[in-house]
């Protein structure tokens, strides 16, 4: 990353340009990048809350052997209070979660949200290409997830609600379900779809076309490199989903058999399809985070990144790479055996760039001047955590091994390891580095501090022992367990205390920051932060750069 | 040598792959080598001794059939075997050829090296962070680049991942070998919310089986959740040819001990085969979600004597020998499944009468 050199007067000459409209207009049909960014980040931690609320609950159902509230939770609902609705809605509740974390909360808050933020402004652009259809983009994903949340109240076949997994595989999704549920499910991620789509289209315009004059490829910051490679992986993967998911729906609706082998069609047909999506889809949530780890490190190093090159282009080989392994997430559907090793050693491929990453990680570092703030805590974190599930999945991508873990706690405690404590520790990273440039206030330190704390060791307990949970054969996606689990199943539940006293240090920073924190100038990280946006007042000026700026 | 050639040709295949179709043929033209690869490991030196209980099988069967027409007891589950335990961090002990390699692989290998990798990225980290914090480095050096470096922390991580490939790939190798000629066939439906067995070679209709309820299980001696009325009875140190299928949706057969797991789709028959060398009781559970009782159809296996496994067959009104020729309609339903199992499947139905099927371990040994 070069060190840019701006004029520092630009900030001044935007400040007369700063007529906001009114409130409705304003934030209804809006076409400024920010209030969109913002709108995103408000939207995404809305949608966070209830699906760390289902995460808790399903924890709570978890903490010890037999079932003990599902069927009440499923009558508070509008559901029956019987062993077989409560049962269904634990499917249900399984489904959400992953649903609404993937893509209402990960993708609306890094993409939508410090992409739309920051993109325009780390290039020096005026806004995004297509301001209209970026405001088209956030509320189609705005009624896709009320549309997923109120499948939960429609039947779904044996209760109410989608009870088939995020990954909606057929046949459960078409003949195991009857009601509406699914077709609203369905419905929901051709609308995140097309809105993921929309962005990515508008991203991808907007970095090839906006950038600053002196602005080269090879001097956009990292963050902005990770968000290109995301919106290409978006752009080409997404349609696959929405095939995928269309065939679903003639299947249930229209009397096709895509997917049903009575018919001719075949059942794996569309777990390739959605892998060939979901496999990207992992690097959509976590490359932005990248980028943001990067800024963060570089900021609090007082350093530029290191191996800037490497970095760059070690995330678009994870994107290129990311297209051809999908399969290692069907090991177990029968495939022959050339084809298991192909997927075993590309997945490990993998792991090279992602090494020179962290390496280069450290090495930014190394020879700096470390403060560790807030942000630089969860960066640090996130290269940790991130470590730890990257090994994991190097044992996963053997197929051999995976024939015993798959589809068990282990797996769901290496994606854990590299979203929970991986994409979520850097959008953390994110939310507080870039807080005071948001909101032109600073954030409580201690409370930051406390906050990180709280949650790395919480979520070390929820999901560190789901590994021996794994090796010992508990499968996901069970309400229940023979006695055997319950001692680990316990200690995760209780780490989920920790966790809900950690987001309660975030809310109260949240609401301490936008009410009552310190106003801030234009760069209160000092010499390390070299970025645009640290050019700009705190908040940035409603329009910035109406006149360009020049990299030096 | 093969192992490393065919490794080659998997990277090779994973750093292009835009050659996808062509490079599956040549693998596939490796796929003969994998009886090469496991002669030349070690670990198969205990194979040759279990053939023999094998023949040992095919010669009790007659007089087994006559005589123990009464019924069959399940043994009991022994505590730590076949199922987790309180507390458990490992794998369940393996019980298989292969489950002990794959264990091995994991926790010798693996493992180590995952541990190795987190603690150096912790150390530097923790190194750093001392090192170069404000109050010790108030200035930063401007370095940002160093070739050499860049070269080894990529180059590096090749060569471990090459290496960890070897073993990986060889493990695939052996779960694929086809299975020896004498390998008992188990049909396995999926349904919901719960597992048939049927045993084609042995004339046994499909029977099911039904996670056994809190009271019968503790009566039972068994773990409630991982214990099923009828179980799937097999014999000890013969090759099982485990055909998984469905019947309604996508269900999926898993048992740890034995380090199998394999999908139940409905419209494939997917074919995982497994040697259990010691005799017990081994649970596993549906490991893939199938609605609303999906964690409530376990999966019992019992590993037996093949004297128990003939007195089992009796008490389920089957026959131990093979049916002749015109009979073999359920084999070759099976033999149909993969085309790979196919020459397996045709002469099982006749040699098996002939102790010689055993005579030679040398071929058979290897195959698992």
């Amino acid at each position: 990353m070069t060190t840019i050199a701006a004029d520092a007067d630009h900030a001044h000459h935007d400040d007369h340009a700063d007529h906001k409209p009114g409130f409705f207009v304003r934030w209804f049909m809006s076409t400024n990048h920010k209030d969109i960014g913002t709108l995103y980040l408000i939207f995404a931690i809305c949608a966070g809350i209830i699906g760390s609320a289902l995460s808790g609950l399903m924890r709570l159902e978890l903490a010890q052997e037999g079932i003990q509230y599902l069927p009440h939770w499923a009558a508070m609902l509008g559901g029956e209070e019987t062993d077989t609705a409560g049962k269904h809605f634990w499917n249900v509740m399984i489904t959400a979660h992953g649903l609404i974390m993937v893509f209402f909360m990960v993708m609306p808050a890094i993409i939508g949200g410090f992409g739309n933020w920051f993109v325009p402004i780390m290039i020096g652009a005026p806004d995004m290409a297509f301001p209209r259809m970026n405001n088209i983009s956030f509320w189609l994903t705005f009624v896709a997830f009320f549309m997923l949340f109120g499948s939960m109240f429609v039947s779904g076949g044996s209760g109410l609600g989608a009870g088939t997994g995020w990954t909606v595989y057929a046949p459960l999704s078409t003949s195991g379900s009857t009601g509406p549920a699914v077709d609203m499910v369905i419905f929901s991620l051709h609308m995140a779809g097309a809105a993921s789509i929309l962005g990515a289209i508008n991203f991808i315009t907007t970095i090839f076309n906006m950038r600053a004059p002196g602005m080269t490829l090879h001097k956009m910051p990292l963050f902005v490199w990770s968000v290109l490679v995301t919106a290409f992986l978006l752009l080409l993967s997404l349609p696959v989903l929405a095939a995928a998911i269309t065939m679903l729906l003639t299947d249930r609706n229209f009397g096709t058999a895509f997917y049903d082998a009575a018919g001719g069609g075949d059942p794996v047909l569309y777990q390739h399809l959605f892998w060939f999506f979901g496999h990207p889809e992992v690097y959509i949530m976590i490359l932005p985070g990248f980028g943001i780890v990067s800024q963060v490190v570089s900021t609090f190093s007082k350093k530029p990144v290191f191996g800037y090159l490497g970095m760059a282009y070690a995330m678009v080989a994870i994107g290129v790479v990311g297209f051809i392994v999908w399969a290692h997430h069907m090991f177990t559907v029968g495939m022959r055996v050339d084809l298991k090793m192909y997927f075993t050693a590309a997945t490990m491929v993998i792991a090279v760039p992602t090494g020179i990453k962290i390496f280069s990680w450290l090495a930014t570092m190394w020879g700096g001047s470390l403060s560790f703030k807030t942000p630089m805590l969860w960066a640090l974190g996130f290269i940790f955590m991130f470590t730890v599930g990257g090994v994991t999945g190097v044992v996963l991508a053997n197929g051999g091994v995976d024939q015993n873990l798959h589809d068990t706690y282990y797996v769901v405690a290496h994606f854990h390891y590299v979203l929970s404590l991986g994409a979520v520790f850097a959008l953390f990273a994110g939310f507080y580095y870039w807080i005071p440039k948001m909101s032109g206030r600073m954030y409580s330190e201690w409370m930051g501090q406390l906050h990180f704390w709280t949650f790395f060791i919480g979520v070390n307990i929820v999901f560190f022992p789901q590994h021996f949970l794994g090796q010992q054969g508990m499968p996901r996606r069970y309400p229940d367990y023979a006695h055997a689990f319950e001692y680990w199943h316990h200690i995760s539940s209780l780490g989920y205390l920790v966790v809900m006293v950690g987001l309660l240090f975030f809310f109260a920073n949240v609401f301490y920051t936008l009410f009552a924190g310190k106003k801030v100038g234009a760069n209160p990280w000092g010499e390390g932060a070299t970025t645009l946006e640290w050019t700009l007042s705190s908040p940035p000026p409603y329009h910035q750069f109406n006149e360009l700026p020049r990299i030096a | 040598m093969a192992g490393i050639y065919r490794i080659l040709i998997a990277f090779l295949m994973a750093l292009t792959p835009l050659t996808l179709g062509s490079v599956a043929v040549s693998a596939a033209t490796n796929a003969a080598a994998p009886v090469v690869t496991a002669a030349t490991t070690p670990t198969p030196a205990a194979a040759p001794a279990t053939p023999a209980t094998t023949s040992a099988d095919d010669a009790a069967t007659p007089a087994a059939d006559a005589a123990a027409a009464p019924a069959f007891e399940y043994a009991r589950p022994v505590p730590g075997i076949g199922q987790p335990v309180v507390g458990g961090m490992d794998f369940q002990p393996q019980v298989t050829e292969n489950g002990r390699f794959a264990h091995f692989l994991n926790n010798a290998i693996l493992l180590p090296l995952s541990v190795v990798i987190c603690l150096l990225v912790l150390g530097l980290t923790l190194w750093v962070s001392v090192r170069y914090r404000a109050a010790a480095n108030p200035n930063p050096s401007k370095t940002s680049h160093n070739t050499l470096i860049e070269v080894i922390w990529t180059g590096i991580p090749i060569l471990i991942l090459v290496g960890v490939a070897v073993p990986s790939i060889d493990l695939l190798a052996r779960q694929y070998a086809p299975p020896p000629a004498n390998a008992l066939t188990v049909k396995v439906t999926g349904y919901q919310w719960y597992w048939g067995y049927a045993y084609p070679d042995n004339g046994i209709d499909e029977y099911v089986s039904n996670m056994l309820d809190e009271q019968t299980a503790a009566a039972r001696g068994e773990p409630y959740h991982l214990g099923a009325d009828n179980r799937m009875v097999v014999p000890v140190g013969r090759t099982v040819k485990v055909i998984v299928t469905a019947a309604d949706v996508i269900h999926s057969f898993s048992v740890p001990a034995l380090w199998v797991k394999m999908d139940a789709v409905p419209g494939r028959l997917n074919e995982v085969t497994f040697r259990a060398d010691r005799v017990g009781v081994y649970y596993g559970q549906c490991s893939e979600l199938c609605g609303v009782n999906h964690g409530y159809m376990p999966i019992a296996v019992e590993v037996v004597t093949p004297e128990r496994f003939a007195q089992w067959v009796a008490s389920k009104g089957g026959h131990m020998t093979a049916p002749a020729a015109p009979a073999a309609s359920p084999a070759t339903a099976a033999a149909t499944a993969t085309p790979t199992a196919t020459p397996a499947a045709a002469p099982a139905a006749v040699p098996t009468p002939s102790p010689s099927a055993g005579a030679t371990p040398a071929a058979a040994a290897p195959a698992q």
